[in-house]
């Protein structure tokens, strides 16, 4: 079992794929780790030697943030936005889209599911 | 697409002119100014700044978090006091006939 970058330990999918479950990294990050691994795309999670797990593992330690630290740093972010009182902060406060996208409809990702109003 | 770092950050000359004499002169007055715009660069750090909304002037106590924003962001132009409830609605839509 390939136990990378904390907790993740994929499935019997290919590299490529498995790798897209920790969070922080997606197709392009995990093509692009393979390739400087010298790992083929379409070896499963299962069948990479010892070896290959120790190279992917240093390469995404050296380059980038992944799973706890992204997940900090993306809430550091946000909670400054919050603190300094500037429209986006104020947004993100309200639970409304923060980058000027209509609210008359839809933005039910950031509000969440519909609440009944006056009904009666 | 971001801004050309070559030109560095944009801040109107006016606004720039009161910025330097202020921060030199170390006098606590608000400027007070229209201009939106511009960014916050590292020189107002401390200083206050009325932003004008609209409406009315908002002071901005410039902290350095908010370097690299714009300072309009700080001074919303609408607010929002919330939607009107059906029952309040029927009775301001029955008034006016009268």
């Amino acid at each position: 079992m390939a136990r990378i970058a904390g907790v993740d330990l994929p499935l019997p999918k290919r590299v490529q794929i498995g790798l897209t479950y920790i969070y922080g990294i997606g197709k392009a990050r995990a093509t692009k780790i393979c390739q400087e691994a010298r790992v083929d795309v379409n070896t499963k999670v299962k069948d990479l030697t010892e070896d290959e797990v120790v190279r992917i593992r240093g390469i995404i330690q050296r380059d980038g943030m992944v799973e706890g630290d992204l997940r900090k740093a993306i809430a550091m972010d946000t909670k400054r936005l919050m603190e300094i009182g500037c429209y986006r902060g104020l947004r993100h406060r309200r639970g409304l889209p923060v980058r000027g996208q209509r609210t008359h409809t839809n933005a039910r990702t950031r509000k969440g599911p519909r609440r009944p109003i006056g009904k009666k | 697409m971001g801004r050309s770092v070559k030109k560095g950050p944009f801040v109107d000359a006016h606004l720039l002119k009161k910025v330097h004499t202020s921060a030199g002169a170390s006098s606590r007055t608000v400027i007070k100014t229209w201009s939106r715009r511009s960014t916050i660069i590292p020189e107002m750090v401390g200083l206050t700044i009325a932003v004008h909304n609209g409406k009315k002037f908002i002071p901005i106590y410039i902290s350095e978090n908010m370097v690299s924003h714009k300072l309009g962001e700080f001074a919303p132009t609408r607010i929002f006091k919330g939607h009107t409830t059906k029952v309040a609605e029927k009775t301001t839509a029955v008034k006016p006939p009268a």
